[in-house]
């Protein structure tokens, strides 16, 4: 057992004390530092508003629905607000909150790096992103209000003659700003993941949420770029007379579809591979055992994200113009490597010491929730099924289920990162409240939904026939969108209550992975000493050097209990 | 303690395990063996056209997998989070791989998956067919009505929003429809068909239906098209062959042929000057 009783490696710091960093303090600290934990709390305070904000629209949709003549807002209001519902929580929560706020905290601790690889790129990626939210946002307050034509865009609907007005170039600039910031942090977690590792960190002993998202920052590379560049052909047709997507000059309208879901889809995992690296982490801690079949999650977080290159016009089945069984097999196919991820995640916690804190609760919450998402999404890559379910509540209610799986996900990454970040616990109690009305809220909001789409409910109407059964589970789903509010209060509450109130301590959940070495929250540049790296959890090795990870066939040398005495 | 002349667990084990496996499925299978034709719709009916009863037997099929393999997960999870709930500070075998389980897992997924896509191929094939018909409906969406009319005859139907035009077709005839859209992207949806597909400027698309039952069907636009997406409503109304004869014979006097023809003009002016009508619905909506 040598190899694991290696003392730490202490870091050199140049300059005397180095517990202290002197710069600036406060709001000048929060203005100018290119600090990878400064800047990733800034995403997350941004994001978690974002989050409120969208919350909000989807409380006001939900209350329009509640009647089927509803008169809170106008059809012209329904569509900005479920237009900008969709966009806020997509462009400037979901993307955000993953790659800006988590992952530029996480990611360089957990590899042993000082700091992101470019710290003023990584800077310059925040207040892209804050800017592009201002922006988008702000379409409320001109004339003819903010973009109406949903979180697609769809041209033609979407070009200066059927949606004049500022409200829509707005939505278009800002979704460009905060673009150039989604690639901007994509390119530095690259560059950080491949070269700032510490000795012995090989690419396979890298923690699963850090491989996560390495292959998402590669997706946004390949991805975002596209949609950048539809978002400018969009602008020209609507400013400067081209014809790209209008079929009077010549353009074709699809061509959007075909750029949009190019990107739309590879996104889809974007937003969901950071959530799956969360709640691994989450599960494997809170359940004492390393994560199970470690390299097949790899493999299939790789084949997921080959996969979702090839998929985009599975969006586009009810247009009649795009092959069909090529894009059904490659969609059922993606169906694969999720599976392996979901029975992976069971078989991290099977025969393990499962510890419920908030942070587990929300994990599993989270499996329920994406299993149904994912199951109901199988249905979605069958045409036939997609012609009878497309555009109706079946769809809306599917990716529901798959985003507030994700939101589950986010709030066990909180949870369980949150005391790293700020040094504090949150209060437990509380935590278990909101994981109830959040957990519950979501099934009560989400299977109505699927009914309503199977009895024949369109999506983004605002207004809908007076059927009893049709309002029936409309008040159920809104009954649903209120407990998911009142989850969102308490969480709220949580973090006034707790302020400052109940110390962490450098390592509260025994962790395994190496951003749980260094104190919380970690000094300037991360760490004063580094443990021998010699798998993926050096943390856990260091702490239970007689509890190594052990492959199949391999037994336990000392049975279930612990031990002192070693083999040589 | 220690067991180091124990023989690798793999075989054993494995058998019991699989016992209990086939043990679990057995029991869905069964129910569905013994509820015979009665198999739960899941949500979903069989519609009134040839077409959409094979979509609903295809959802059933996915439903029953869906199902299966749902439970068999779900089951696992609450055996996992019940059985292994925290019961004191001792640390768990920290057993990291099982590759011929991985196997399994990863092996199955990939054979249920071929045959979901089988399955949705032969009902696709028939769907997506488009046989021979003497009866053809020109379906034409714009903002925010629909307008039906009907090759080799004057018969001309148009409405707008809530008037909920009728589109009247023959039951138990192949009937062609040829989709289109004057201005945005809109969805051909009735819900008693089980079937949508988009109306595009720009291209003309495809499909037929073959009703089997009589009735009048509720149909709705499925794509955001704008302002009053949300009421661009239609119907249509399966009629028996000699009642649809009938009813287009109606059109074929010259002053019904007159009318239909001022008719297609105004709508046609309608539609071209599209852009004036929409703003002031702009003003109107907020």
């Amino acid at each position: 057992m040598t190899d694991v009783l290696d003392p730490p490696v202490h870091i050199e710091h140049h300059g005397e004390g180095h517990e202290e960093h002197h710069g600036p303090t406060g709001i000048l600290n929060w203005l100018t530092s290119t600090d990878h934990k400064v800047i990733g709390m800034s995403y997350t305070v941004t994001a978690v508003i974002m989050l409120v904000i969208g919350g909000a629209f989807a409380e006001i949709i939900r209350a329009q629905l509640a009647s089927p003549n509803g008169t809170l807002v106008s059809l012209a209001q329904y569509n900005e607000l479920f237009t900008m519902h969709g966009s806020v929580m997509i462009y400037l929560f979901a993307g955000p909150f993953a790659f800006g706020a988590l992952a530029n905290i996480i990611v360089p601790i957990q590899i042993g790096a000082p700091d992101m690889a470019f710290p003023r790129l990584n800077a310059l990626s925040y207040w892209l992103y804050l800017t592009g939210s201002i922006t988008m946002l702000s379409g409320f307050f001109v004339a003819g209000g903010a973009a109406n034509f949903g979180w697609v865009g769809y041209a033609p609907l979407s070009n200066s003659l059927n949606t004049p007005g500022s409200g829509a170039d707005l939505w278009i600039g800002g979704l460009l700003l905060t673009g150039f910031s989604a690639i901007f942090t994509g390119v530095n977690l690259c560059a950080t993941i491949f070269y700032l590792r510490a000795p012995g960190m090989t690419m396979f002993r890298m923690p699963i949420f850090t491989w996560n998202m390495l292959v998402t920052a590669i997706l946004i590379l390949l991805a975002f770029p596209v949609l950048t560049a539809g978002l400018i052909m969009l602008y020209c047709d609507r400013h400067f007379g081209t014809h790209i997507f209008s079929v009077a000059g010549g353009g074709v309208p699809v061509l959007w579809q075909h750029i949009f879901w190019f990107w739309g889809h590879p996104e889809v995992y974007i937003l969901a591979l950071p959530f799956f690296g969360m709640v691994t982490e989450v599960i494997a801690v809170f359940s004492r055992k390393p994560v199970f079949g470690y390299k097949g999650m790899i493999f299939a977080t790789l084949s997921i994200a080959a996969l979702s290159l090839g998929v985009w016009a599975h969006h586009m089945f009810t247009t009649g113009v795009v092959l069909l069984p090529f894009f059904s097999i490659m969609s059922l196919l993606i169906a694969v490597p999720t599976g392996i991820k979901m029975f992976n995640w069971i078989g991290t916690m099977w025969k393990g010491q499962v510890w419920f804190s908030t942070s587990m609760l929300m994990a599993v919450g989270f499996l329920f929730t994406f299993l149904v998402g994912g199951l109901t999404g199988i249905y979605l890559a069958s045409p036939p099924l997609d012609f009878f379910t497309h555009d109706t509540y079946f769809v809306v209610a599917h990716f529901h289920s798959i985003v507030m799986a994700l939101v589950l996900g986010a709030m066990a990454g909180l949870f369980y990162w949150g005391p790293k970040i700020t040094g504090y616990l949150l209060n437990e109690r509380l935590g278990k409240a909101q994981f109830w009305f959040l957990f519950l809220g979501t099934q009560v909001f989400t299977f109505p939904l699927y009914l309503l789409g199977l009895y024949g409910m369109p999506r983004r109407v605002g207004v809908y026939p007076a059927d009893p059964q049709w309002k029936t589970l409309n008040d159920i789903s809104t009954a649903g969108a209120v407990m998911i509010g009142v989850s969102t209060i308490i969480f709220v509450v949580n973090i006034v209550v707790s302020w400052k109130k109940y110390p962490a301590g450098d390592n509260p959940w025994d962790a395994q992975t190496l951003e749980w070495f260094t104190t919380s929250p970690p000094p300037h540049h991360n760490f004063y000493r580094l443990p021998q790296i010699r798998s993926e959890r050096p943390t856990w090795d260091y702490n239970h050097p007689d509890h190594r990870s052990l492959h199949h066939g391999e037994h336990d040398v000392h049975g279930v209990h612990e031990s002192e005495e070693a083999p040589a | 303690m220690p067991t180091p002349a124990l023989p690798p667990q793999g075989a054993p084990d494995r058998s019991r395990r699989w016992r209990r496996v086939r043990r679990a499925a057995a029991l869905p299978l069964a129910a569905l063996v013994l509820s015979g034709c009665t198999v739960p719709g899941f949500g979903a009916s069989p519609g009134d056209t040839t077409s959409s009863k094979s979509v609903f037997h295809l959802w059933q099929g996915f439903s029953i997998g869906a199902v299966i393999v749902g439970g068999i997960t779900v089951g696992l999870m609450a055996w996992a989070v019940v059985r292994y709930r925290r019961k004191g500070d001792h640390i768990p075998v920290q057993h990291q791989y099982h590759l011929p389980l991985e196997v399994f897992y990863t092996v199955m997924p990939i054979l249920i998956v071929f045959g979901l896509f089988a399955a949705t191929l032969v009902v696709e094939n028939k769907e997506t067919s488009n046989p021979k018909t003497n009866v053809t409906i020109n379906v034409n969406a714009f903002q925010w009505g629909w307008q039906f009319t009907y090759p080799g005859s004057n018969a001309l139907v148009y409405g707008q929003t809530t008037q909920s035009p009728v589109m009247e077709m023959p039951v138990n005839t192949n009937v062609h429809v040829n989709l289109t859209s004057t201005d945005v992207i809109h969805g051909f949806y009735v819900h008693a068909f089980n079937f949508s597909r988009y109306a595009l400027p720009g291209v003309v698309n495809q499909f037929t239906f073959r009703a089997e039952n009589t009735g009048t069907f509720f149909g709705q636009c499925t794509q955001l098209c704008g302002l009053y997406h949300s009421l661009m409503w239609f119907r249509v109304k399966v009629v028996s062959p000699a009642q649809y004869a009938q009813w287009l014979a109606t059109f074929n006097n010259p002053a019904a042929a007159a009318a239909a023809a001022a008719a297609i003009k105004t709508t046609n002016e309608e539609l071209a000057s599209g852009v004036a009508s929409k703003a002031s619905y702009t003003k109107f909506g907020r």
